[in-house]
């Protein structure tokens, strides 16, 4: 057989970018432009930004000293939302996931019962029933708010840091709580999934050499269902960014509730709602760039 | 009866209303290569993942080395650690280096310091011929690789019997000798095994009993040339004209 000479490979036919991707952008601005203009035309709204950023940072004249105003805490307490619902959200949807694939019929009930309740119920009304029969009969009986006048001033620190102002703790709280069991039944089936995505084969393998069913659990299963899970994970707990808006609902104090205050004092509603939408768009980008990150390094990890 | 390293007597599985295995009974003495062969859901595999409890047996006794296969968690465990297994996919752990593949059974299984486990890891590797694998990923190996990495893996944990379930039939053809080479190496190192094949040169260059199976019975167990040149049942001549006619 004659020996065929190695060759280069041809050049690439399609390069990155081409004149019709210039003609379909030119075309997008167009179109935007047209409409933003038109959009104008009919509004003819004069923006006002400046009666929007007191309520973010206001002059203080008592104190002659910048302090931050109301959409400033209401974006605290939606950060503490947050990073908190983030947190318990996956704690009970990690503990729920594993129910939901127990051996126990016990558990499996539980978990499914669950995830059932919340999945096929409106956010909004699970929000009011939860809070207004279930909670309302809860949150008085623990008084917490006595318990947190007793603390000593480093522990009311710390506490306002983490969790905002001590007397509103428990209006925090039962947001916080609302938020978290709603997230927890998405982030429960993510988990299930994600534990069930790793072979059956995988977990017969490490038995079959010896190990323990919790080492097998622990160094086989959970670091590639982890690995599986991150992407849909990303996407559930952004969702739960969002979400922290209807406890607004609920009168917790947090971004949105605060621009609706806002809203209604300046009448200025656009601004307003930009910029609240800009603040969540920070936030979410942020969350979803740490975990690219961590699809990126786990990624690495594997090749 | 302490030779036998492996005994069934009277096991019998059903998967539903499937009687997958039938009245099986089977002894593997220390130091024997044993072939088991079989048209395809015949109950080979069934009964191999039977001796080490990836299936449980609805009747009849199992005793490995000594310890009865029942429900006691710690005969299981201390039977999973005379057994070593090599599946038809491998199933090497995708997270984690070749090394830390072998590596990890041996930390957790036995309580083996790393360095060792480590040091045990590269010899078995060797022994494999593809130490300089080591630091890879399976999915950087070809299949005939990664099949070596789960032998290597599986003699890490110096078990007594080794199980292959169809250890070859995942491999692309050009693949299959060099598993089988490493196989037969192990084999003449006097090492017990059960494997399920249909590897017939395999089984008549290594094997010193093959058994053939069919409906979950066991329907003859011979030596690989009586079994092969004078089957004594139909059903054996059949399959062997079959497998052997191309």
């Amino acid at each position: 057989m004659p020996q065929t000479a190695a060759r280069k490979r041809p050049a690439a036919r399609r390069s990155r970018w081409t004149w019709v991707d210039t003609a379909l952008l030119l075309v997008f601005a167009l179109a935007l432009g047209v409409l933003l203009w038109r959009a104008g035309g009919v509004f003819s709204y004069k923006w006002n930004w400046s009666s929007v950023w007191p309520f973010v940072y206001r002059f203080d004249d008592a104190t002659k000293s910048w302090v931050p105003n109301i959409l400033f805490e209401g974006l605290a307490t939606t950060l503490r939302l947050a990073f908190w619902g983030i947190l318990v959200a996956s704690v009970i949807g990690t503990v729920m996931g594993f129910a939901r694939v127990s051996k126990k019929l016990m558990f499996r009930l539980i978990g499914t019962a669950y995830v059932m309740l919340i999945r096929n119920i409106p956010p909004v009304v699970f929000v009011f029933v939860f809070v207004f029969f279930i909670a309302s009969q809860i949150m008085p009986a623990l008084g917490l708010g006595d318990r947190i006048k007793n603390l000593s001033p480093i522990a009311q620190w710390w506490l306002s840091f983490l969790f905002g102002a001590p007397k509103l703790f428990d209006n925090f709280l039962l947001g916080l709580i609302c938020l978290s069991v709603f997230s927890g039944a998405y982030v429960t089936e993510i988990v299930r999934a994600g534990l069930q995505s790793v072979a059956k084969s995988q977990v017969e393998a490490g038995e079959s050499l010896g190990m323990k069913p919790r080492d097998v659990m622990r160094f086989v299963v959970l670091p590639q269902a982890f690995r599986n899970v991150l992407p849909p994970m990303a996407g559930q707990l952004i969702q739960l960014i969002k979400d922290s808006s209807l406890v607004s609902l609920v009168s917790i104090q947090e971004l949105t509730f605060m621009a609706q205050d806002v809203q209604v004092t300046t009448q200025r509603v656009f601004e307003v709602f930009l910029f609240v939408g800009a603040m969540y768009f920070v936030i979410c980008f942020t969350l979803s760039q740490i975990f690219s990150a961590l699809e990126r390094r786990y990624a690495r990890a594997l090749k | 009866m302490d030779s036998d390293i492996v005994q069934l007597r009277g096991v019998n599985k059903w998967f539903g209303d499937l009687h997958v295995l039938r009245d099986v009974d089977l002894s593997i003495r220390r130091g024997e290569r044993m072939v088991i062969c079989g048209p395809s859901g015949s109950g080979k595999s069934t009964l191999i993942r039977c001796i080490n409890r990836l299936e449980e047996h609805d009747e009849g006794t199992i005793v490995v080395d000594g310890i009865k296969l029942d429900h006691d968690t710690e005969h299981v465990a201390a039977i999973r650690r005379e057994v070593g297994m090599v599946f038809q996919h491998f199933n090497l752990f995708p997270h984690l280096s070749v090394l830390e593949n072998c590596a990890l059974p041996q930390i957790r299984a036995r309580g083996t310091s790393r360095a060792q486990a480590e040091a045990k890891a590269m010899e078995y590797l060797t022994r494999v011929r593809i130490p300089e694998q080591a630091a890879k990923f399976p999915s950087q190996l070809s299949g005939g690789q990664q099949q070596r990495v789960a032998i290597a893996r599986s003699l890490c944990m110096e078990p007594k019997v080794m199980l292959f379930d169809e250890p070859t039939s995942a491999l692309d053809p050009e693949m299959i000798k060099e598993v089988l080479d490493v196989i037969i190496d192990l084999a003449q190192s006097g090492m017990t095994m059960i494997c399920v094949t249909h590897e017939m040169g395999f089984a008549k260059k290594v094997a010193d009993t093959v058994v053939f199976m069919d409906n979950g019975r066991i329907v003859e167990k011979a030596p690989p040339k009586e079994l092969f040149e004078n089957p004594q049942s139909d059903r054996t001549k059949l399959f062997l004209s079959q497998i052997l006619s191309h």
